[in-house]
């Protein structure tokens, strides 16, 4: 994936862009004012409940609706067949194709069979929420119940059930990446191998807020107006448009209001947005669904679930030659929009990681399983891969007699070596790995820190010290290769930057907040470029009628990809305004300086203009530079000519108990590098929330089924997610290394600490048990598991 | 289904509403009354995003049917302050960055308020277990414990 040109200028970090100014999203959150989308309700509105299948997989032979068509206040009651019947496309397609993929058609509602416990087979819309949960309860679906399976690699054995007549080995794609003659070579000549098989459990994303719809369809204007959690209402609108509905897509308004938490689940066109926006179509009157959190349980996509046997030739030196990886991945029932790239591209392409490796190869084979289906969550792919390469780096300091860190420092991808290509194709932009890992370690005193843990072992105290060096690959692009590679969607973004003629300035932005903080990251970024006040900067996203085109919030692409557009814009309307200058101060335009939103002649800085004075002249229109239009404003899309790379060290010290297998966090330190920093405090918390993801997949949650198809952790008593008492305090440092890739010279940050956590509490955890002769243990890695593998060893 | 009519103080606010028996505390206070700062984040009392006091004590809205409080005082998080006039609680949460999509915020902030009336110069450790039964997927509780820390502080200084 190429190079590129540098366009990136250097901002001045004195002004509003760095500053941790406070949100300015906060205040009607604060106050219970923030609207979203169950908050919103319409005159005449009807309530949509989804009947959802109970078993796994089963034939479906019959469903009787009438009990609950007779029912009070019920209004309608369709199955896919009137689903099927009415017309519509009625699909929900996969936005990722990849070589000799199998595609089985997704439909709205199930007709044929169910393939998960949770498969919607039929909606009922009533007067009131009550009323449709009780209707729902009134269908009566008659099943041919057929053999589960929940298992990535029991999923593409002999003799397992069918589970789409697309496939009869159950496999969706069979993947590679890499030089597979390489790395035997390098098996082959290098001194030692070693290897690890390990699980990345499934996991519940878990937003708090539940995800919802309203639609309201007006059969006089053929329009379709959609309120819904959304991180990407423009690919929601597109894929209503083509997929689904068959509407043109102008007569479509995706309105996206505050969304309460994504980290991924809300990225992706499901069948339940999609049949609520079909029944108002149906009914001509507003229908609201909310999934209640146990339905979102069944239906949010999970992420994760790999199954992976990963091996590693390394030199006595501590020298790495190869790595060869070979994971099954688990799809769930359905392709969902990303759910083929996450396991294929966006993972076997960071297993190089931090590190030299000089021949790699990967082979994911994606599995059809009767489960919910799996798609990116924070992290997505790379999550994976990394802990993959991270806990590969700690079975080789092991075989080797090494410490962690210097098998880390000998491989580790040297300053002077970018644009970096690797062996698992992609070229890293830039990075300083060092000097990031050096004042992680610093932090914790590392050095200290082990000979404590060699006193402490002696007293019988089991201390563990994991370090992991992460890479993000963010901010997917650009378009043109994306598309190669299978992509459906481009990699681009757009925005407007529009003065108005009093001098305050609108961004509309087409990606999608979810708790990031773009009205406050953006306006910075706005502001510097104009030299104007953030206050002066009003920021609008969410709303395809409002906002022309995006791509949306996910990949960590808002900060690099959305951000780089608006500072684009502002350049182009600056350029602008720069001209209207010189007309106006009777210059030449290449004698006029900009300073602190200023324009003035070079060398009598007497003669100026104020750029939102200028402002008032453009939209005044009396006196403009020859053959210029009026207005003051840009439109921009932005195509990246690379992904950013974002990266850090995260060291976890944790103290396990021998009695019980409790594991303490003693200590969390992240450094993080995520290029310039647009405001510190909004990194920060990023980087917290992160943390508590990574911690939470490796130490409590994780998906699990039971033989018969149905999920065991349904509920939030049954899947853990953190409570404030399970986490520690975390302390944060940063290190500053700029994009060349990108004209603000940021990188992004949403992902990283996910990514960075979980491979660096695994490692704490089994370090502590290195007496006990332990060097993996999988996620989540409970007391429970910690007891036994003490007990075994 | 029979209906029962019922009276509620919301923010000093007194209601007259009518319900059925069914009807949860926080459906009454989001759909009757138009109160939709408590929000609903799950269905089985573990996020804490539908808390609110009842007669001084933080509860979780979605366990308690509104005909059981029938005549009850209830906070809100639209009660605790206004534009211009936050509480120090919700100024320390703006300062902190102690939320991010804002939807656990409501239910946090009247736990954090409830829990802060009685606790003076509490420990992280205790402000952590205040807030146990309050989920938020966004923080990573950090900040949070820094603005309750801070406004306990603020508080004891007065």
């Amino acid at each position: 994936m190429s190079g590129a040109e540098s366009e990136r200028e250097e901002p001045d970090v004195e002004g509003v862009f760095g500053a941790g100014i406070k949100r300015d999203e906060d205040l009607p959150l604060l106050l219970g004012e923030g609207t979203y989308t169950d908050d919103i309700s319409l005159p005449g509105m009807t309530y949509l409940a989804i009947k959802r299948s109970d078993h796994a997989h089963a034939r479906i032979v019959d469903i009787d609706t009438s009990e609950a068509e007779s029912k009070a206040d019920v209004v309608a009651v369709y199955t896919g067949d009137d689903v099927e019947a009415s017309g519509v496309p009625n699909t929900i397609p996969t936005a990722w194709d990849l070589p000799g993929l199998v595609q089985p058609q997704y439909r709205m509602l199930a007709i044929d069979k169910v393939r998960h416990e949770g498969d919607g087979v039929a909606a009922v819309v009533a007067e009131t929420p009550q009323a449709a949960h009780e209707a729902r309860k009134r269908i009566h679906v008659e099943y041919e119940e057929l053999e589960a399976v929940t298992d990535p690699v029991t999923a593409v054995e002999r003799d397992i059930p069918q589970i789409h007549e697309e496939s009869d080995d159950n496999i969706a794609f069979d993947f590679e990446l890499g030089d597979a003659d390489a790395v035997n070579e390098s098996f082959s000549a290098a001194d030692r191998t070693a290897s690890v098989t390990l699980r990345q459990p499934r996991l519940i994303p878990n937003a708090i807020e539940p995800r919802a719809a309203v639609a309201d369809w007006n059969d006089s204007t053929q329009k379709l107006r959609l309120w819904m959690t959304s991180q990407n209402p423009h690919l929601h609108r597109m894929l209503l448009s083509a997929g689904t509905l068959g509407i043109p897509e102008n007569n479509i308004r995706v309105i996206a209001p505050e969304v309460g938490g994504g980290f991924g689940s809300k990225i992706y066109h499901y069948p339940d947005e999609a049949i609520t926006a079909w029944c108002s179509m149906q009914l001509g009157r507003p229908v609201k669904w909310r999934a209640s959190r146990s339905e979102g349980y069944l239906t949010d996509c999970h992420g994760r679930d790999h199954v992976t046997d990963a091996e590693i030739a390394i030199d006595n030196d501590g020298t790495i030659q190869g790595v060869r990886v070979e994971t099954h991945a688990g799809l769930g029932a359905h392709l969902s929009q990303f759910g083929t790239a996450t396991p294929s591209y966006l993972y076997a392409t960071v297993l190089s990681g931090q590190y030299t490796i000089p021949a790699i190869h990967c082979r994911v084979i994606g599995a059809f399983t009767t489960t919910t289906p799996v798609d990116a969550y924070r992290g997505a792919g790379r999550a994976e891969g990394i802990y993959v390469i991270e806990r590969l780096m700690d079975v080789a300091a092991r075989e080797l007699g090494m410490d962690p860190t210097e098998i880390r420092r000998k491989n580790l991808i040297p300053a002077d070596e970018f644009p970096y290509e690797s062996a698992a194709a992609l070229v890293y932009d830039s990075g300083e790995y060092e000097r990031a890992m050096e004042t992680a370690l610093e932090h914790v005193d590392y050095e200290t820190l082990r000979e404590q843990q060699q006193t402490l072992r002696e007293e019988g105290r089991y201390l563990g010290i994991g370090v992991a060096n992460f890479i993000e690959s963010a901010g997917l692009s650009p378009s043109g290769l994306a598309g190669q590679l299978g992509a459906q969607a481009g990699g681009w973004e757009s925005s407007i930057v529009r003065f108005d003629s009093t001098g305050s300035v609108t961004v509309l932005a087409g990606t999608a907040d979810q708790g990031q903080g773009h009205r406050t990251t953006y306006a910075q970024i706005a502001a510097e470029e104009l030299g104007i006040s953030v206050d002066d900067v009003e920021v609008v996203e969410g709303d395809t009628d409002r906002i022309p085109q995006g791509m949306g919030t996910y990949g960590s692409r808002s900060a690099s990809v959305g951000g780089g557009s608006i500072a684009r814009g502002a350049r182009d309307v600056r350029e602008k305004a720069r001209r209207i200058a010189a007309h106006q101060l009777e210059a030449s335009v290449d004698d006029i300086e900009f300073e602190d939103g200023e324009f003035y002649v070079a060398g009598a800085s007497d003669r100026s203009l104020h750029i939102q004075a200028i402002a008032h002249e453009a939209y005044l229109g009396h006196d403009l530079p020859e053959e210029m239009d009026p207005g003051l404003e840009a439109t921009n899309f932005y195509d990246p000519e690379n992904f950013t790379y974002p990266f850090g060290t995260h060291v976890a010290v944790v103290e396990i108990d021998p009695e019980t297998g409790a594991i303490t966090i003693e200590r969390y330190v992240a450094v993080d590098d995520c290029g310039e920093i647009i405001n510190p405090t909004i990194v920060e918390g990023q980087v917290h929330g992160g943390i508590a993801q990574g911690i939470g997949a490796a130490l409590y949650e994780g998906a699990a089924y039971d033989e018969d198809g149905h999920l065991q952790t349904r509920r939030m008593d049954e899947y853990a997610v953190p409570h404030a008492t399970y986490l520690p305090d975390f302390e944060t440092d940063s290190t500053v290394t700029p994009s060349p890739h990108n004209p603000i010279g940021v990188k992004g940050v949403g992902e990283s600490a996910t990514i960075a956590a979980a491979p660096a509490v695994v490692a704490a955890v089994t370090d502590a048990l290195e007496p006990f002769d332990v060097d993996h243990l999988d996620m989540p890695v409970t007391p429970e598991t910690v007891w036994r593998a003490m007990e075994e060893e | 289904m029979a209906e029962n009519d019922i009276s509620l103080i919301v923010n000093g606010t007194e209601h007259e509403l009518t319900v059925e028996p069914r009807t949860l505390l926080v459906t009454a206070l989001r759909e009757e009354l138009g109160y939709t700062g408590a929000n609903v984040g799950c269905d089985t009392a573990r996020c804490g995003a539908c808390t609110v006091r009842l007669d001084g004590d933080a509860i979780k809205s979605c366990l308690r049917f509104a005909v059981q409080v029938d005549g009850a005082e209830v906070e809100t998080v639209e009660g605790l302050g206004e534009h211009g006039d936050l509480t120090p609680l919700q100024e320390c949460f703006q300062e902190h960055h102690s939320l991010q999509c804002g939807f656990c915020t409501p239910g946090m902030l009247m736990t954090a308020d409830t829990f802060l009336q009685d606790a003076e110069a509490p420990s992280r450790e205790e402000i952590r277990e205040a807030i146990e039964g309050n989920l938020c997927r966004c923080t990573g509780y950090h900040n949070i414990v820094d603005a309750i820390e801070d406004t306990a502080n603020r508080l004891g200084e007065r």
